[in-house]
């Protein structure tokens, strides 16, 4: 066994209302490459925040090289040799490539320029970098600059290095490029902390996992010992027993009915060319992984990027649904998967929020009165239980599951034909859950389709009668009837070879 | 009680405290320093009509263009997170072409003042709508869009009158810039209560207000409800661009003539710092705009408070920034954040003290 | 793209290229009214006068560039730069001396930078608002310090005021046969010298880089261990020190305190600095392009001049013009820079 690098013991934290993490263990040892795993939720994030000093833990030990710490700040991270390279590049895309490797750790008044672009052309070498040191960063691919911030931490001489969701945004070419460099860096000692949702790439490259859910420690697991269908089970788990109150209805086998919705080949700037099509009063799923492109599909049927191609029909019209106000306007509503980037205005009111999408659809001409948009307002606070303190209250001081219920209100008072909703119980409690469950199944005996995403399967088996598996932004596989079953969901998620 | 007196500061006026508080200050203050500042006269003016006269009625008369435009303008703000700062020289391009088209009538009746006023009106919204396309579909910052506009636009005014200054007279002007015979309010103070309660109308009929809201708050969501951002922040402008119409009318009347060097010179800061003092965040978002008129007089009062203690026009500005940094200062979140810490601090000694006391 | 060992070219980063274009343009639009229109084109004093007339502009649209690049706006730059003006004639005619009086306008301009720069950066207030309220008080102080315009009567002002450098190489003959030669103006010593600090400080210092990052990313700055703070109080330090030396160099030209001095300078100086290639954005910006830009904006009041349009108001309509083709351009060339870059190759 290699020496321990990182040892991270019974750390607790609180966000008002939620417990983020509860005695969480974390090893890390010199020299390996240690994925950290777990849906939305997990905790992973918080876990990578306390140990680079965004947040304070609440409770529980860091210990580096056997030494204590205390990590108050980015800063006290980087001088306990913990480097992170997060999603979202840190870096400025304005400044040259050595600029950016040197910024803010130099000393002296003078940018020592010829020094710093010399050593960085060094290490881009050393590391096999495909960048030079003169290059301004902006111009460099978005692996490239992922490279150059590794770059930075590597010249830092870190000891641990936090890789934050590195590979969202690369392409197979570039990914390989960065798993080269993470051994190589491996080899040199080393420990790399990997986050990430990419199964096949855990397996490329990683030789330890710790899982995570709900903020609680599954366990650590040597990559070769876990099968990947295990380590999906691991992360989704099998919870909520009182979800089965819900009852089996499993033969809701639909006897043919008409098609309501049907794609060919629809394409967006964000997903690759799929078919799809929902029947009235059916509710589907897209299940896969984050990043498998289940999102980027469904946005495409709703218009929210920019439609690049395929043909649509609606009842049996073709349509164009090129933007949102096409899609609503053909009976289409969805719930977007980030609530608070998509979905609530936070500063307006409930009732403000909750008439949005109606008052679009009626136009600009025909505003919803006051006392019309107070009984919608009152009518849907009261059937979906919004705990709210008035329908005047800004949407933004609601929790997570009462801002959820009020964008579902804004969509079912649209009255659509067809409903998709992306992760509409992620981030909520588990009532509430329950409660939009529930409601789905309502909805389809109404007749409404409705397209059900979410990072629990169990979740989804309960409520979806056809579920369609997208693995690396491809659809693998169509599932239903008796091929429903959790373990046939994992392994067509995972793919069976593994 | 305690707590309905604090409500009251902290949630019931909301954004509306800051620019009521400084209305408060103000007539406190000159109440204190001369209490017959808002005492109202009835007097003959030239033409022998019977108006009101006083301090009061030339604060409220004085802020009508700043009034009509700050109503615009927190629109613009509001949809898309910065400020139109040439609505002065769009105003006086406004203006010429007013003064332009009576010009070339051979007399001058209502009908034709509607008529240069709706060319007036055309003209500006086309301006308004030039800023707009450059912002909403060119991705400008509204500030250096409206640059543009700002540099040419008087001498673009100078141009429409072919480097004259001409002058207007008629009975009907000088009741547009002063009183309607009869009538003892300024007209000009009628023409923005009638702006208002159109505004107030076109909220009631539109969906002007819950869509600028938000496209500026939340310009994502907004989209995927299926509301068109460059739509909303075009119209901004265009709707300006009619205050802008009516701010440079209004403007002409008062002094029978155009002049684009002078024409609500400077209004533009004055504009942006009534939506900012009205309680507006100009990073857009949520509005209200009778905030920004009650900031407009805010502004209009400070001046002829100033005015009254005998400070020259020209000397009214270094007191008036006084004035805005103390407002921005009390606003700033940071200042806010430091205040409650140190409330927490002296509330926990002080309750530190009611321990030790009791122990002993 | 790539070639190892031979010389190989970097391709030009934003602030270079806006730069290029910039410098470009004014060369093109030089030479193109030096062979159409010709006259004063031809001589060099030209060149010498928009620069003898600009120099405190120059300098003013320096300290412009430096916040701009932050990511902020100074638009007091103009009103202090007047306030100045207005406070060393006063000075020096009620008996001070020279030392001092350039002592005061470093000191109004330091304050005015400082004042500011805290509001802005440690308060967290809105630049626009913070730099309008300075320019009101500017303006409002110079016009309490005094209404009428007022001229200096200082002996060793007169003197220094009257140091010209004078080039008979670079003079042309006057139609009646005498040489006249080139006359430079101190100012322009000054503006050059500061230009000079200035790109040095935004190029090979630290804290200019750093200006540049926070105007980049501001976050991206702040995870790279800069104090954003501090930066961002220094650009308004710097600028407010510029608009004081700007000042100063102002009433060397002009002789006189006046209450419109410098009136609409700080949208001149915005102007400049946008058609220099700085970007309201923040990130990117030149001091060099600033200073073309500056010069691009009075050679196209001159063309305007010299081509026969007289009319008062072309020249503000041209540089309006000039201000949209300028601002058009840069946001077409840099869309379409990103859009190549988030093509995958």
């Amino acid at each position: 066994m290699k020496e321990v690098l990182l040892q991270m013991k019974n750390i607790e934290k609180q966000f008002p209302g939620v417990r983020a993490l509860s005695n969480v263990d974390f090893t890390l040892r010199k020299g390996e490459i240690h994925a950290l795993m777990g849906e939305n939720g997990a905790g992973k994030s918080t876990l990578i925040k306390i140990l680079t000093g965004v947040y304070q833990m609440d409770g529980g030990e860091i210990l580096v090289e056997g030494k204590n710490v205390s990590i108050r700040s980015p800063q006290d991270a980087q001088n306990n040799g913990i480097s992170t390279v997060y999603q979202e590049i840190t870096l400025c895309p304005n400044l040259t490539v050595a600029e950016n490797m040197y910024i803010g750790r130099e000393d002296g008044a003078w940018v020592k320029k010829k020094n710093y672009e010399k050593r960085a052309d060094e290490i881009l070498t050393r590391l096999g970098i495909p960048a030079r040191s003169r290059q301004q960063l902006g111009s460099c691919s978005l692996a490239v600059q992922q490279m150059v911030a590794i770059a930075r931490a590597v010249d830092m001489e870190c000891k641990v290095l936090i890789l934050d969701e590195p590979t969202s945004s690369l392409d197979d070419k570039e990914v390989k490029m960065l798993f080269d460099l993470m051994r190589d860096l491996k080899s040199q000692g080393v420990g790399i902390i990997f986050v990430t949702h990419f199964l096949e790439q855990v397996y490329e490259v990683s030789d330890r996992i710790t899982v995570l859910r709900n903020g609680e420690l599954v366990g650590e697991y040597t990559t070769e010992e876990l099968p990947q269908v295990e380590l999906v089970a691991k992360m989704i788990g099998k919870e909520l027993d009182e979800l089965s109150s819900l009852g089996d209805e499993d033969e809701r086998e639909s006897e043919v009915k008409e098609v309501f919705y049907e794609a060919e080949g629809l394409s967006s700037t964000a997903a690759l060319p799929f078919n799809f099509r929902i029947h009235k009063g059916e509710v589907n799923g897209f299940t896969g992984l984050l990043g498998s492109g289940r999102s980027e599909s469904v946005r495409a049927i709703f218009g929210a990027d920019k439609v690049t191609g395929g043909n649509v029909r609606v009842g049996c019209k073709r349509v164009k649904i090129n933007r949102p106000i096409d899609a609503m306007k053909c009976g289409i509503g969805y719930l977007a998967e980030d609530r608070k980037r998509d979905g609530i205005i936070a500063e307006l009111s409930v009732r403000e929020n909750i008439i949005l999408a109606l008052q679009v659809m009626n136009g600009f001409f025909k505003p919803i009165s006051k006392s019309e948009s107070e009984a919608f307002a009152d009518e849907y606070i009261k059937a979906l239980n919004i705990k709210t303190a008035s329908r005047e209250t800004p949407v933004g001081s609601l929790s997570g599951g009462n801002q959820q219920k009020v964008i579902l209100a804004r969509w079912l008072l649209t009255h659509p034909d067809y409903l998709i909703l992306d992760e509409p119980t992620r981030g909520i409690d588990v009532g509430t859950k329950l409660e939009i469950q529930k409601l789905v199944l309502k909805l389809a005996e109404e007749g409404v389709s409705v397209t059900f995403i979410s990072s629990e399967v169990e979740e989804m088996l309960r409520t979806c009668s056809r579920l369609i598996v997208m693995r690396d932004r491809h659809i693998v596989g169509e599932l239903k009837g008796k091929e429903l079953t959790q373990t046939q969901v994992m392994k067509t998620i995972a793919g069976g070879d593994k | 009680m305690k707590q309905k007196f604090k409500n009251l500061f902290s949630g019931g006026l909301g954004q509306l405290t800051i620019p009521l508080i400084a209305i408060l200050l103000l007539v406190i203050f000159n109440l204190i320093r001369d209490p017959s500042f808002f005492s109202i006269g009835i007097m003959h003016n030239n033409d022998g009509n019977v108006v009101l006269a006083g301090n009061l009625i030339s604060i409220i008369n004085g802020a009508s263009e700043l009034a009509i435009l700050a109503m615009g303008m927190t629109l613009v703000t509001a949809a898309c997170g910065g400020q139109d700062i040439s609505v002065g020289a769009a105003a006086a391009i406004a203006g010429s072409v007013f003064v332009k088209v009576l010009k070339s009538t051979s007399e001058i009746t209502g009908l034709t003042v509607v008529l240069a006023f709706l060319c007036a009106c055309i003209v500006a919204m086309l301006f308004g709508a030039f800023n707009g396309t450059l912002v909403a579909i060119f991705k400008i910052q509204p500030m250096i869009a409206t640059l543009i506009l700002y540099t040419c636009g008087r001498s673009i005014a100078y141009w429409i009158n072919g480097g004259a200054t001409p002058t207007v007279s008629s009975p009907i002007i000088t009741a547009l810039g002063g009183f309607i015979p009869g009538i003892p309010v300024p007209t000009p103070v009628i023409i923005v209560l009638v702006a208002g309660i159109v505004l107030k109308l076109v909220f009631r009929f539109t969906s002007l207000q819950l869509f600028t809201q938000s496209v500026g708050i939340n310009g994502s969501a907004a989209h995927l409800n299926g509301i068109n951002e460059k739509f909303i922040k075009m119209l901004s402008f265009v709707i300006l661009g009619v205050c802008v119409a009516i701010a440079g009318s209004i403007g002409v009347s008062r002094l029978g003539l155009i002049n684009h060097e002078t024409l609500l010179i400077d209004i533009e800061m004055d504009t942006i710092l009534a939506v900012a003092i009205g309680g507006n965040s100009l990073g857009g978002g949520k509005f209200k705009i009778s905030g920004s008129i009650i900031g407009a007089y805010v502004i209009q009062m400070l001046t002829i408070t100033l005015y009254a203690m005998k400070v020259s026009s020209t000397d009214v500005k270094a007191y008036k920034a006084i004035v805005i940094v103390l407002l921005v200062v009390i606003g700033s979140p940071v200042v806010k954040k430091k205040v409650d810490k140190l409330m927490m601090r002296i509330r926990k000694s002080k309750d530190r003290n009611t321990v030790k006391g009791a122990q002993s | 793209m790539k070639k190892k060992n031979g010389v190989y070219r970097e391709p030009l980063t934003n602030t270079q290229l806006l730069m290029t274009i910039t410098i470009g343009i004014f060369v093109v639009l030089y030479l193109l009214a030096m062979i159409l229109l010709g006259g004063g084109f031809l001589h060099a004093q030209q060149i010498f006068d928009m620069l003898n007339d600009n120099a405190s502009l120059i300098i003013v649209s320096c300290g412009l560039t430096i916040v701009m690049i932050g990511g902020g706006i100074d638009i007091s730059v103009g009103a202090v730069s007047s306030l100045v003006v207005m406070s060393c004639v006063l000075y020096l005619n009620n008996g001070g001396n020279i030392f001092f009086s350039i002592l005061l306008a470093l000191g109004i301009g330091l304050a005015f930078g400082a004042v500011q720069g805290f509001l802005v950066s440690y308060l967290e207030i809105q630049p626009f608002i913070v730099t309008l309220a300075g320019m009101f008080f500017a303006r409002g102080m110079t016009t309490i310090l005094s209404v009428n315009p007022q001229k200096v009567a200082h002996e060793g002002f007169a003197a220094l005021r009257d140091i010209k450098i004078e080039s008979s190489l670079l003079g042309y003959t006057a139609k009646n046969g005498n040489l006249v030669p080139a006359r430079i103006e101190l100012g322009v010593v000054v503006a050059f010298f500061c230009v000079i600090v200035i790109f040095v400080l935004l190029k090979y210092l630290r804290l200019g880089r750093s200006f540049y990052a926070i105007g980049g990313n501001q976050t991206s700055a702040m995870m790279l261990g800069i104090n954003v703070k501090r930066a961002r109080f220094l650009s308004y330090l710097i600028c407010g020190l510029l608009s004081g030396i700007s000042g100063y160099v102002l009433m060397m030209h002009t002789g006189a305190g006046n209450a419109t001095n410098a009136a609409g300078m700080e949208m001149n100086a915005i102007a400049s600095s946008i058609i220099g290639g700085t970007l309201l954005t923040g990130g990117v910006g030149n001091v060099v392009g600033t200073c073309f830009g500056t010069l691009t904006l009075t050679t196209i009041k001159k063309i305007v001049v010299s081509s026969g349009l007289n009319d008062p108001w072309w020249q503000s309509i041209t540089t309006g013009g000039m201000l949209c083709f300028f601002i058009l351009l840069q946001s077409v060339v840099l869309g379409r820079r990103a859009k190549k870059l988030s093509r995958p190759v």
